[in-house]
């Protein structure tokens, strides 16, 4: 478990003041000026040092990522944009840092900003989230105020930030469809190669980051990599924001250690499985877009909440956002639901994801009634496989993972249910005649 | 060069290929539906996947660059397979997405038989579908007279959101929607304004998108194709001319680099229906001031019998704006034989005269050579009107960028951004006299291009305007070594080819207008000449293919042909020499304009030395060598630049209009199209709109 002393976010309840005032007492904008005189080059090796891997999702290590901007700014300005676009279902943890921290988010621009010769970042904020926004504006106020960013800061470093306010489509959360929306145009994913880092927002250099991987930065800096590479496993380091939902006792948002186990992060900080941890029927350990894990020896039992520790289970930890299901979920109900979200926030743009992501919701809503043939199961996997890997952005990939996830472990499930579905004897169309009379 | 294999053959490509060009090259195909070469790359349809060996997802080989491509472990090439499984497997899966929603309507749809999801369902299909729910309908779209959408069978590739946006510069088709509710639409279904807009129909690769005039007419399959070249423009855009038995069906572009890239405009693809309507099919012959069905021989004695009364010196011949070269060199022909010096093709009163040279009339600096140039002045003109298709290679070379545009004259909307820089006379003489800001950026510029439009010509002091212009151009550098930028925009396609022939007032002759004065004349032929009034008195005779202003003055009407009809000789704006070809014959009575000339010589007793359009050409070749150079442009010579611009002349304040009023109506041919009407009077309502506003 983590210790108190090592938790990043210490306000993450909102229990203090979320004010500069705050924020400075619990440690922010401390010695700012110190690391960003130490260099671009020493903020990007340390990072890499740190380990820190993205908190978005994909799990790309962010100091690599920094690393791929160009060395010399020439005639295009380079640009930090920040992802608060938190849309994926079951995630809230970028929304308690905007709300309850937002300081560490922007100390967190401005030194990645020096690192990457940014002078400008961008954070583009989810449409629905109204409040946050709002407090991530008056903290950024109370900061150009405190000349702490800005034009001839005090950290000699000029950074302004902007807020962006999105109009809540899922999709402007990868990274691409972003810059698109915040250009002003449809937001749908461009094409990669170019990578934004050498093609980014209006054709210059940009970096996309999470918002959980910036905030944690100032306190990389200001603690060392070593502490930061100390925490979790190798190659899996540092504290993460876990958002576990679900069929838990007390469902919360919680800093935790990588590598902690599934079973232990559940019982100390959630209270547990509802009706105990024997009435446990899967997890999703990463936002609904990861295949999810079912319960028992050889998935929740021995499950390392890390990116190995998932992959080892043929899923990942995507955004640590654990959404728990105990043995009352209608498990293929569950899915074609998490279908329906994704046909529904599709962008359209390519074809296997417009048109086969409504296909496979179609599918489970059938199987969901038992409506269906046994024979689809196999080609339901077989389209969410024409999916997965075809598309342009990883949309595609991750409404097809869920549904490979129910397949690969409720199969008897779905052919339960369609043996039931058969065996009803329902009644005659003629007799539902009869009662509408 | 770099080394790629395809399919485990190495090829040496430039690093700046994409894949897809780089399997083209080694000869693999590549199957694609939203690629085209002329668009940017949006790489949505996903059926041009290959395998990229060492990446684990198959890549868009049609946006995936060569240089994009990691070497193998031991430094050798990459490795792109288009024939692997799993490339295979993924365009089968995109076939498979892409079927599940087309509606299975193939024998009601226009696109069948030239329909690129049928042919590549073909290589890619399987015969059944594994998709059992109800398949997607959407609902069709009002956008516009001339494209007819069924938006059911819309495959998403967007291409002509992209034409409509890149190349036509008027973004009003767009996406509305999100995901498999996605549906391509203008803003509430208002009719598209671009008059490039019917090139989304060839666009499309399936049939959701089709030309609504040409809608259940025909199957591709029924019709003969002739290539031929457009004349409703200068511009001789390259076409195809479909046609079932003698009636032209529909006409389509043609790729050709040099001219019109592979677009043409509304005009020229809708002036079908116009070749049907309002024909003459016989001669004519007024009686008692009514016209009466004739026959050839009456006609022709009706004209001999009043030619013989009249001297040389009150004839006149007025060539039409449609008029291929060997008519014009029929009549120039005959006329010297009577002794005629009243000549003229310039119905407008364009100021150009071939005394002056050929660089004095023509596009000098060519059309594919907007795309060399580097600053852009233009003098008195609308190129969207005039030459649409011309517009859009400006517009592609201002979107590569550092291509500052200047213009003198009406201030419209040309769909790319420029300097208004005045209206008239006077701003162009301060440009002449380097006294003008843009004066500066032109002469910085490597190549600058004068556009001068008929607007800035054809009017009273056009020859001063003119020498004006070539000043301008002389003064600021536009008149190199390798280099003209002085360049002439015509509007009509007869205009270059008559000026070749030298078909103007011969020594004390008059001139268009002035044969069109009250008692200037008292006989005029009008070779296809519409756009003129010829004043009551004088005895006209109208040789052309309409009835329309110009047979409704006439006294005696000739049938002749349309450009469709006839294998006629065409010089474009740039001079560049094309031919058109027949594609069916005349209605009725009707014959070709020369033969028409050719039997008239024979009964007003001065036979025209030639039976066939082989021996005429002979003739006309003999005098007009570079004519006979199919495809080519005989250059101007730049002296005559520099000797128009010591010409001179006083410059009226007045300032510059645009040519064209309608867009669709320019000549008798279009004034005869009911489609062409249609967008008329749709342009006409939202100009008024846009007045009111």
């Amino acid at each position: 478990m983590l210790a108190d002393k090592d938790r990043i976010f210490k306000n993450l309840y909102g229990f203090g003041d979320w004010r500069l005032a705050g924020a400075r007492k619990r440690g922010a904008w401390d010695g700012t000026k110190a690391i960003i005189a130490k260099g671009r080059d020493w903020l990007v090796n340390e990072v890499k040092a740190s380990g820190l891997r993205g908190r978005g999702g994909a799990g790309f290590p962010t100091g690599v990522k920094w690393s791929f901007m160009p060395k010399q700014v020439g005639d295009r300005p380079h640009y930090l944009v920040v992802n608060a676009d938190e849309s994926e279902p079951g995630t809230c943890k970028d929304r308690e840092i905007m709300r309850h921290d937002p300081h560490l988010l922007i100390e967190g621009c401005l030194i990645a900003g020096a690192a990457m010769a940014a002078h400008v970042g961008y954070i583009y904020v989810r449409g629905e989230f109204v409040r946050e926004r709002e407090r991530l504006q008056a903290a950024i106020d109370e900061a150009y105020e405190a000349r702490l960013i800005g034009k001839d800061n005090v950290h000699g470093w000029d950074f302004d930030l902007y807020v962006h306010h999105g109009a809540g489509a899922y999709i402007c959360g990868e990274e691409m469809a972003l810059l698109e929306s915040l250009e002003g145009k449809k937001g749908q994913p461009r094409l990669k190669p170019p990578f934004p880092a050498n093609v980014g927002l209006y054709g210059c250099p940009t970096t996309v980051n999470n918002v959980e991987s910036i905030a944690v930065v100032p306190d990389i800096m200001r603690r060392g990599a070593a502490w930061f590479a100390g925490i979790g496993r190798p190659n899996n380091t540092g504290t993460k924001l876990f958002c576990i939902s679900g069929h838990v006792e007390r469902p919360c948002t919680v800093e935790e250690a990588m590598g902690i186990p599934l079973r232990e992060l559940i019982e100390r900080h959630c209270g547990g499985v509802r009706g105990g941890w024997d009435n446990l029927l899967a997890v999703i350990p990463g936002g609904s877009s990861m295949p999810l894990i079912p319960a028992g020896p050889n998935g929740c039992d021995d499950l390392l909440m890390d990116f190995d520790g998932c992959a080892k289970h043929k899923s990942a930890l995507g955004t640590a956002a654990v959404i728990v299901m105990d043995k009352s979920t209608d498990i293929i109900k569950a899915m074609a639901r998490i279908a329906y979200f994704y046909k529904h926030e599709s962008c359209g743009q390519c074809t296997p994801c417009r048109e086969g992501v409504g296909w496979m919701w179609r599918v489970l809503t059938r199987m969901a009634e038992g409506r269906a043939q046994k024979r689809e199961i196999d080609m339901l996997f077989d389209v969410s496989k024409q999916i997965e890997g075809h598309t342009i952005c990883a949309f595609g990939d991750g409404a097809a993972w869920p549904v490979q996830g129910l397949l690969r472990h409720f199969r008897p499930e779905i052919e339960r249910r369609i043996d039931e579905y058969t065996a009803k004897t329902r009644p005659e169309p003629v007799r539902v005649a009869v009662a509408a009379e | 060069m770099a080394k790629i294999i395809v399919d485990g053959t190495e090829i040496d490509v430039p690093p700046e290929f994409t894949l897809l060009q780089a399997c083209e090259a080694a000869g693999a195909e590549i199957p694609r539906f939203c690629f085209h070469e002329r668009l940017s790359i949006a790489g949505n349809c996903r059926m041009c996947l290959v395998e990229l060996v060492g990446s684990p997802k198959p890549v868009a080989s049609c946006a995936w660059g060569v240089r994009d491509c990691r070497p193998g472990p031991n430094g050798e090439p990459p490795q792109v397979k288009t024939k692997s499984p799993m490339a295979r497997k993924a365009r089968e899966g995109v076939m498979e997405f892409l079927l599940i929603n087309h509606p299975l309507d193939c024998p009601i749809c226009d696109q069948g038989g030239e329909c690129d999801l049928q042919d590549q369902a073909m290589a890619y299909g399987v015969d059944s579908s594994r998709y059992v729910d109800n398949k997607r309908a959407v609902e069709d779209k009002y956008i516009g007279p001339l494209v007819k959408t069924i938006m059911t069978r819309c495959i998403h590739c967007t291409r002509c959101v992209r034409f409509s946006a890149e190349v036509a510069g008027v973004p009003e088709l767009g996406a509305i929607g999100r995901g498999e509710d996605m549906e391509i639409t203008t803003y509430l279904e208002q009719a598209m304004t671009s008059e490039l807009q019917s090139n989304v129909v060839d666009l499309c690769p399936v049939g959701a998108l089709t030309s609504k005039p040409y809608a259940f007419a025909a199957r591709p399959w029924e019709l003969n194709k002739t290539e031929s070249i457009d004349v409703m423009d200068a511009l001789g855009s390259a076409i195809r001319v479909d046609t079932r038995g003698r009636e032209v069906m529909r006409i389509l572009p043609r790729v050709n680099d040099d001219i019109n890239e592979e677009w043409i405009s509304d005009k020229t693809r809708h002036v079908v229906d116009g070749l049907r309507t309002q024909r003459l099919d016989e001669p004519y012959l007024r009686e008692h001031g009514r016209l009466r069905p004739a026959s050839w021989s009456e006609a022709f004695a009706a004209i001999a019998a009043r030619l013989k009364q009249t001297p040389p010196a009150r004839i006149g011949a007025i060539v039409g704006d449609l008029a291929a070269v060997e008519e014009i060199f029929a009549l120039k022909d005959l006329m010297g034989r009577l002794g005629v010096v009243n000549l003229d093709a310039r119905q407008d009163g364009a100021a150009l005269d071939p005394a002056r040279g050929r660089a004095s009339y023509i596009f000098n600096a060519t059309i594919a050579g907007i795309e060399r140039a580097d600053a852009l002045l233009i003098v008195g003109s609308n190129p969207r009107r005039e030459a649409a298709v011309l517009n859009a290679r400006i517009r592609k070379r201002w979107r590569a960028g550092k291509f500052p545009i200047g213009l003198i004259g009406e201030k419209v909307d040309l769909t790319y951004t420029y300097d208004y820089l005045g209206a008239g006379p006077e701003t162009l003489a301060e440009i002449a006299a380097g006294k003008h800001s843009f004066a500066a950026t032109l002469r910085q510029a490597e190549r600058p291009l004068l556009l001068i439009g008929m607007g800035a010509l054809a009017r009273p002091d056009g020859v001063a305007v003119a020498s004006l212009a070539a000043k301008a151009a002389v003064e600021v550098g536009a008149i190199k070594d390798g280099w003209n930028g002085f360049s002439v925009l015509h509007t009509a396609a007869a205009r270059v080819g008559a000026l070749d022939l030298g078909f103007v007032p011969g020594p004390g002759g008059l001139t268009a207008r002035a044969m069109a004065e009250p008692g200037a004349l008292d006989a005029v032929f009008l070779l296809g000449a519409d756009e003129i009034e010829i004043a009551p008195g004088a005895f006209v005779v109208y040789i052309g293919t309409h009835g329309d202003a110009g047979a409704h003055r006439a006294d005696v009407i000739l049938p002749g042909a349309a450009y469709t009809e006839k294998s006629g000789t065409y010089v474009n704006t740039e001079g560049r020499v094309q031919m058109a070809t027949r594609a069916g014959f005349p209605p009725g009575e009707a014959r070709e304009d020369w033969a028409i000339l050719r039997a008239l010589s024979d009964v007003l007793g001065h036979r025209l030395p030639y039976d066939s359009l082989q021996q005429l050409r002979k003739a006309l070749y003999a005098a007009h060598p570079h004519l006979m150079r199919i495809g080519q442009i005989a250059a101007g010579d730049p002296e005559d630049v520099r000797r128009l611009a010591q010409h001179g002349g006083a410059v009226d304040r007045a300032p510059f209009r645009c040519a064209i009023e309608d867009f669709y109506l320019t000549n008798p041919i279009a004034r005869a199209s009911a489609v062409m009407a249609e967008c008329s009077a749709l342009a006409e309502s939202r100009a008024r709109i846009v007045a009111a506003e």
